[in-house]
């Protein structure tokens, strides 16, 4: 800690005036001890609506089959794997945020990786209640485990769908664990300051935190390790994912830019999620202090680089379907454009591409409400992808003999709403319950990168007059900082 | 003869607590252990505590992951029920790699994660052994066994003198269930 000193030209990470360690604690702990505002609760109310909605259309889905939903002979896919695979997607970037950002050392995920992990965690859940409910029989769903079983069979591992089993019980599961191992010390700080029923039941989540210094350096350790193989393991799932329909010989499956391209937007359309959750978030429980302008900014810029990888990946598959001779590849590619779901195509490009694009002017990048209505737009645009990928491919197929529409009942239409009803609902849950920003990471920051010690190394005023300008210039686009207070400095 | 357990030093800054070691270590007074509400970066070489060797541990069970789910997969795919797909080898090592791989991450996650509880004496419902409720908020607290480091009022000295802005003298070791 003797040296904690970062360049002035770098924008704060942590903004206001007199933070302190306590304060760091009673602002991110306020939601989590008081009562919930009237925001929380209309929140919760329409969540939970939307939860119940999910259970009627999932249970209907149990007792009747899929029978229920719009799929025929030629469409066997559409609202259940474009749901899972939407969902899969946006949990990815919880992953990145909490994995590979702290390989690369970048502080600025410290104040959003615990609502993003949050956020990984259920989106999950929600993808994997679509897989167990598309499988017709869900109290089979045991059957793709490696168990013993009375059939004496194993499952086949050359099957992707078993791959899919493993990466997604996988990335769950390390993702719960990363998350928990994080939360420990945060919710040793809520037991601390609680007491009666809440500190029992919070001295039990904590396992027992104490604070010691081998006890940090351990938890370091594993935070970093789980870093390191998390990272490899969120690329690998959604390239898993995407093998989903690689490995197949249907056109417009059957191409090898699909892992690269399902990952690229499996993280835009991640953190588009987590935009679409942060930006509420901080202006609900005033956590404008924590998520600023700087997370904003750069949460938009690898939504603009990975949307400019996913438009690369658009051209490729039209590229390699006209460069392949292969005359069904090409009219799948045709038909995404001409055939009768072109509307579903336009969207797809419009809202991942075109739209994304804006995000090259700053002045965009770091407008709130322009960055909240783009992660919107950049979530329908990706469900939209995965609907185009399974819909058009599948209703014109090889033989035009088969060739169907397909039209959602108000099953599958009711299961997906009832999804985003019960991934919101665990969401506003977690926001009363536990920290939604990780404080002991924040508090690290307090020396080096926030505005106050920043501010004070301008007012001991050995530093280059030219950084110092362009420092302040930067906080023009912050809503947080006051510039009032260094017309003097 | 007195009856503290513990001295505290506490500190609201962690530059000054490391200042604070350094005092103590000078006037040879040995450190319990040191208590913060975040990671102190260089503390451990400080006070001397050997590197983690959780990274052997997770290597290991990557190893024990991979090895097991290949094991898995070469006897229901070659050995138990060898299928015929296409005049295919049965033995196709590019079709294990996605198992493979996932059971190797989801091993050493697990294995990883439970050795560091049971390495830090970690579990679900285990008593926090706290011994002042802010050193996981704001403070910062070097706890000095005073049964072994006398006398008692030159500790505090040194304490103070090194910036705590408080010293406790504390008759229990824990104080999280008073």
């Amino acid at each position: 800690m003797a040296s904690h000193k970062e360049s002035i030209i770098r924008e704060p990470l942590v903004t206001g005036k007199d933070i302190t360690y306590a304060k760091v604690t009673n602002d991110v702990l306020a939601p989590v001890e008081n009562a919930p505002n009237k925001a929380w609760w209309i929140g919760f109310i329409v969540s939970v609506i939307g939860a119940g909605l999910w259970v009627v259309s999932v249970s209907w889905t149990f007792w009747f089959g899929i029978g229920s939903w719009g799929l025929n002979k030629t469409v066997g896919w559409a609202w259940d794997i474009t749901g899972f695979v939407w969902w899969v997607g946006i949990g990815h970037a919880g992953t990145l945020i909490s994995a590979i950002l702290l390989l690369f050392r970048q502080n600025w995920r410290n104040s959003i990786n615990r609502s993003a992990e949050a956020m990984t965690i259920f989106a999950v859940i929600c993808a994997a209640t679509y897989v167990v409910s598309h499988m017709g029989r869900p109290w089979l769903a045991y059957w793709p485990l490696p168990l013993p079983n009375q059939f004496v069979l194993g499952v086949n591992f050359n099957s992707p769908l078993v791959w899919d089993v493993f990466a997604i019980s996988t990335y769950f599961s390390v993702s719960l664990v990363f998350w928990y191992i994080g939360l420990l010390p945060d919710i040793a700080t809520i037991r601390d300051r609680a007491s009666g029923l809440r500190r029992r039941i919070y001295s039990i989540a904590s396992f027992g935190w104490t604070g010691s210094v081998k006890t940090w350096q351990r938890f370091e350790t594993v935070s970093l390790i789980l870093a390191g193989i998390s990272t490899p393991l969120v690329l690998s799932v959604h390239t898993i994912v995407s093998m989903d329909f690689a490995t197949s010989l249907e056109p417009g499956w059957h191409t090898t830019i699909f892992p690269p391209y399902f990952v690229a937007g499996a993280i835009f359309s991640g953190f588009a999620m987590v935009q679409t959750l942060l930006l509420v978030t901080r202006k609900v429980l005033g956590l404008e202090n924590y998520i600023t302008m700087f997370h904003i900014e750069s949460m938009n810029k690898i939504i603009l680089v990975t949307g400019s990888i996913v438009g690369v990946a658009y051209l490729t598959e039209f590229f390699i379907a006209y460069y392949s001779g292969g005359e069904y590849e090409q009219y799948t590619f045709l038909n995404r454009f001409t055939g009768p779901f072109w509307w579903a195509g336009c969207m797809m490009y419009g809202c991942n591409i075109l739209m994304t694009q804006v995000m090259w002017f700053k002045k965009i990048r770091t407008n709130i409400a322009m960055a909240w209505v783009l992660s919107i737009i950049v979530n329908i645009g990706m469900w939209f992808e995965r609907f185009v990928i399974i819909v058009t491919s599948l209703h014109r197929d090889f033989l035009p003999s088969s060739w169907s529409m397909f039209t959602p009942t108000w099953v599958d239409v009711s299961i997906f709403v009832g999804s985003i009803g019960l991934f919101f609902t665990l969401f506003l849950l977690f926001l009363r319950v536990l920290p939604s920003i990780a404080m002991a990471e924040v508090k690290l920051l307090l020396k080096s990168s926030s505005e106050q010690a920043k501010k004070k190394q301008i007012e001991e005023g050995h530093l280059d007059p030219e950084q110092v300008q362009y420092y302040k210039d930067s906080l023009i686009a912050y809503d947080t900082v006051d510039l009032k207070e260094y017309e003097n400095a | 003869m007195s009856s503290t357990k513990y001295i505290l030093g506490l500190f609201d800054d962690p530059d000054v607590m490391m200042h604070g070691i350094d005092k103590l270590q000078k006037n040879s007074i040995s450190i319990y252990d040191v208590y913060t509400p975040m990671p102190i970066h260089g503390i451990d070489a400080k006070l001397g505590v050997r590197e983690s060797r959780l990274g052997y541990a997770a290597f290991m069970f990557g190893c024990l992951g991979g090895t097991v789910i290949f094991s898995i997969i070469y006897y229901f795919l070659v050995h138990d029920w060898p299928m015929n797909i296409g005049g295919k080898p049965y033995f196709a090592i590019p079709d294990f790699v996605p198992a493979t791989f996932e059971w190797t991450v989801l091993f050493t996650a697990f294995g990883m994660s439970f050795t560091f509880f049971y390495a830090t004496h970690l579990f679900p419902g285990r008593a926090p052994r706290v011994m002042d409720l802010r050193a996981t908020d704001d403070r910062f607290v070097i706890a000095i066994d005073a049964k072994t480091n006398v006398p008692h009022e030159d500790i505090t000295n040194i304490l103070k003198e090194a910036g705590a802005v408080e010293v406790k003298h504390n008759t229990r070791k824990y104080v999280s269930y008073e």
